[in-house]
């Protein structure tokens, strides 16, 4: 199967023509940060009508990761740091990891935290342990790896999310109103279409998995349509070419053997329990918090940024007041402008 | 390098990777503290100093030194050869100043410098003077490399930005993003099949033929900040807007996948062989006659100036339309 299938002109106009007949105003929330990116990339939005409004959730990893965690490692000495490449940009209290690599700080980025692995037999290292259940697995497989190797000098700081349990919490506090979910396709990957079952059973409201190419996209907005006009909320799997309905199994075997679930902190949201993943005590010797007693707690300076409702979707990010005056790109004062994947910054780039 | 309008002051006490990424905090830096001391008689890439003679200076630092496709040292003749021919002029002598860390290897030196005798006789420029430094283990990285150009521009060409009019074509001579995956694939060792190969090659040629086949306006190599960042610089400086198709822009498939994977664009990626033109009339006949030279046998008229917008958009393959931005420092990889 060939991907430019997945943008075959004739079958986004069609779906597009169909979608234009929709008359009652509905709001779609995509979770997965790469939804946003591809929204914004093939200029979606603007195929569709006013009736159906998107907003972006709370799935881009680096965007939700607390200021502590930044701050704990700009704190480090002679410690080499691993990380994602998008996280170096994110201001903390303290400044960026960029900055602070710049005043001498050993910052290096990788693409794998096996790489981590490498730098580690020269130097005591810290791998930065954020994301979603999509790059937990290999986080996690990494610890495990590490310990077969009975390396010394490696650890994670693990500031993992999980996304079932923030959407649990989304819309238990109710000042959430969506009534369908473009649900993460590489998550899903992982955790299988299964895990979303909460939605309509608990809140009555459907979701489908969906890929990221624009008739993914299409698909899945349609068959939320659908769902709402015979009032069936359920999960639905478009991206069904890579998503089972029960995951990776073999994935989830080594999160279950190396992690286990925790509470956690998401910046813009506060903590929520249960929505992390901790390392166990057979792993703890790799456990970074542990290491080097990094405390993680809520030190979000009151800037005035409105990330937290952007990350709900009770906004989009043109309605908080910094946006595009003070917080740019280039200067982002909220997370959700650093990361490419962040609503803001995808705004920015795409939908001003 | 054209000054960045209605950009805010530089807030960096210090310098990081950014300033040098060539997108707007480079221009920040050039504006602020360069320029702001040396009065420049053009912030461009290269100057007339006297009798149609151009130069140009260009420092050249690459990680690894030797990838598919060039070195270190085919670079730093290439890179500077091309900025002397975005002005039109043939560039014909080359002075080189190498700075070198304590335990480089005098047989890796020498196929550097090999590289750089090969892509001379290629070009047609001399090398005529150099310098040395060796510093201490640690303080650099293997081996930098700056070269100074200097060219002769033919009569009658003056190629500026201030010259590009709505209708001129942008046309580039062939795929986008190849230097960028090259270096990518060797650097974090993705072991790609087959390997891609930088597009590291020297211009001049094309570009002479290119001002006897159409009326060309303006011309600039897509090195550091790729097309996009030239589309925006001009865009800034001219006024007029641009809109490029996606679906006319040659990029290698494998290229695609490595962007899609690694979450880069390759718009934003730098080329070392690449050059974007803007060109006024009729540009079939042109285009026959690049594609018939080795260094442009992809080339393709990838968008238009226009007055309808203003800044880059473009239009997507399923119809979308969506800016293209200056970016303000180096693309980062996504995590996912």
């Amino acid at each position: 199967m060939h991907l430019n299938n997945f943008r075959n002109l004739e079958l986004i106009k069609k779906i597009v023509t169909e979608l234009q007949s929709w008359e009652k105003p509905v709001k779609f929330m995509e979770v997965c940060g790469s939804h946003t990116m591809a929204i914004g990339h093939w200029g979606i939005r603007k195929l569709l009508p006013k009736t159906i409004s998107l907003i972006s959730g709370p799935g881009c990893p680096v965007c939700v990761t607390p200021s502590s965690v930044i701050d704990s490692l700009i704190d480090l000495k002679d410690v080499t740091i691993a990380t994602f490449g998008d996280l170096v940009r994110v201001p903390g209290n303290k400044g960026t990891l960029e900055q602070a690599r710049a005043n001498g700080l050993d910052v290096r980025m990788v693409y794998s935290p096996m790489e981590t692995l490498e730098i580690a037999r020269e130097k005591e290292t810290v791998f930065v342990g954020i994301g979603f259940e999509t790059t937990i697995p290999g986080i996690a497989y990494t610890i495990m790896e590490a310990s077969r190797q009975n390396l010394k000098n490696f650890s994670v700081l693990p500031a993992f999310k999980l996304v079932p349990p923030a959407l649990d919490a989304l819309l238990s506090a109710k000042d959430t109103n969506v009534n369908g979910f473009i649900l993460p396709g590489h998550v899903s990957v992982i955790i299988g279409s299964d895990a979303y079952s909460l939605l309509p059973e608990k809140f009555e409201i459907g979701g489908v998995v969906t890929g990221f190419e624009p008739l993914d996209i299409l698909v899945g907005i349609k068959k939320l349509i659908e769902q709402i006009r015979l009032q069936k909320p359920k999960i639905e799997n478009e991206y069904s070419r890579v998503v089972s309905s029960s995951g990776n199994l073999q994935a989830q075997k080594v999160i279950e053997k190396v992690l286990q679930i925790e509470d956690a902190l998401w910046r813009g949201l506060g903590w929520i329990p249960i929505s992390g993943l901790g390392i166990r005590e057979e792993f703890s010797r790799f456990d970074a918090i542990k290491k080097y007693g990094f405390e993680i707690t809520d030190t979000e300076e009151q800037t005035g940024c409105r990330c937290g409702d952007v990350l709900k979707g009770k906004i989009i990010p043109p309605e908080c007041p910094l946006f595009g005056k003070v917080c740019l790109p280039n200067n982002p004062i909220g997370p959700c402008m650093v990361s490419s994947e962040g609503s803001c910054a995808a705004y920015y780039k795409y939908e001003r | 390098m054209p000054l960045c309008l209605g950009v805010k002051k530089m807030k960096d006490k210090i310098i990081t990777l950014g300033h040098g990424s060539g997108a707007g905090l480079t221009h920040k830096l050039i504006e602020e503290v360069f320029d702001r001391n040396f009065k420049l008689p053009t912030l461009d890439d290269t100057v007339e100093i006297e009798n149609r003679m151009v130069v140009t200076t260009d420092s050249h630092v690459v990680k690894p030194i030797f990838f598919p496709g060039g070195d270190i040292g085919k670079l730093s003749v290439t890179g500077t050869v091309n900025d002397v021919s975005m002005s039109g002029a043939i560039p014909k002598y080359l002075l080189s100043a190498f700075i070198i860390e304590e335990g480089f290897k005098i047989s890796d030196l020498k196929k550097i410098v090999r590289s750089m005798k090969d892509a001379a006789e290629e070009a047609g420029v001399h090398i005529i003077a150099g310098d040395t430094k060796v510093v201490e283990k640690g303080k650099a990285d293997g081996i930098y490399i700056t070269t100074t150009g200097i060219g002769f521009l033919p009569a009658g060409v003056h190629l500026s930005s201030k010259n590009i009019q709505p209708g001129d074509k942008i046309i580039v001579n062939g795929t986008l993003g190849d230097h960028t995956v090259a270096i990518i694939n060797a650097r974090e060792n993705l072991e790609l099949d087959p390997t891609p190969q930088s597009d590291c090659a020297s211009l001049n040629g094309l570009v002479q033929l290119m001002l006897k086949n159409a009326k060309i306006r303006f011309l600039r190599d897509a090195t550091r900040g790729g097309v996009a960042t030239i589309l925006n610089e001009v865009t800034e400086e001219t006024d007029l807007g641009i809109i490029i198709e996606e679906d006319a822009v040659p990029i290698k498939d494998a290229t695609l996948a490595v962007c899609g994977l690694l979450g880069l664009d390759p718009l934003y990626m730098a080329n070392e062989g690449k050059l974007v033109s803007f060109v006024s009339g009729n540009t079939s006949n042109l285009i026959a006659e690049m594609k018939k030279y080795e260094h442009g046998i992809d080339s393709s008229v990838i968008g238009e100036v226009t007055t309808e917008v203003k800044g880059v958009y473009l239009r997507t393959s399923i119809g979308g339309l969506r800016p293209l931005l200056m970016l303000e420092s180096d693309p980062l990889p996504r995590i996912c």
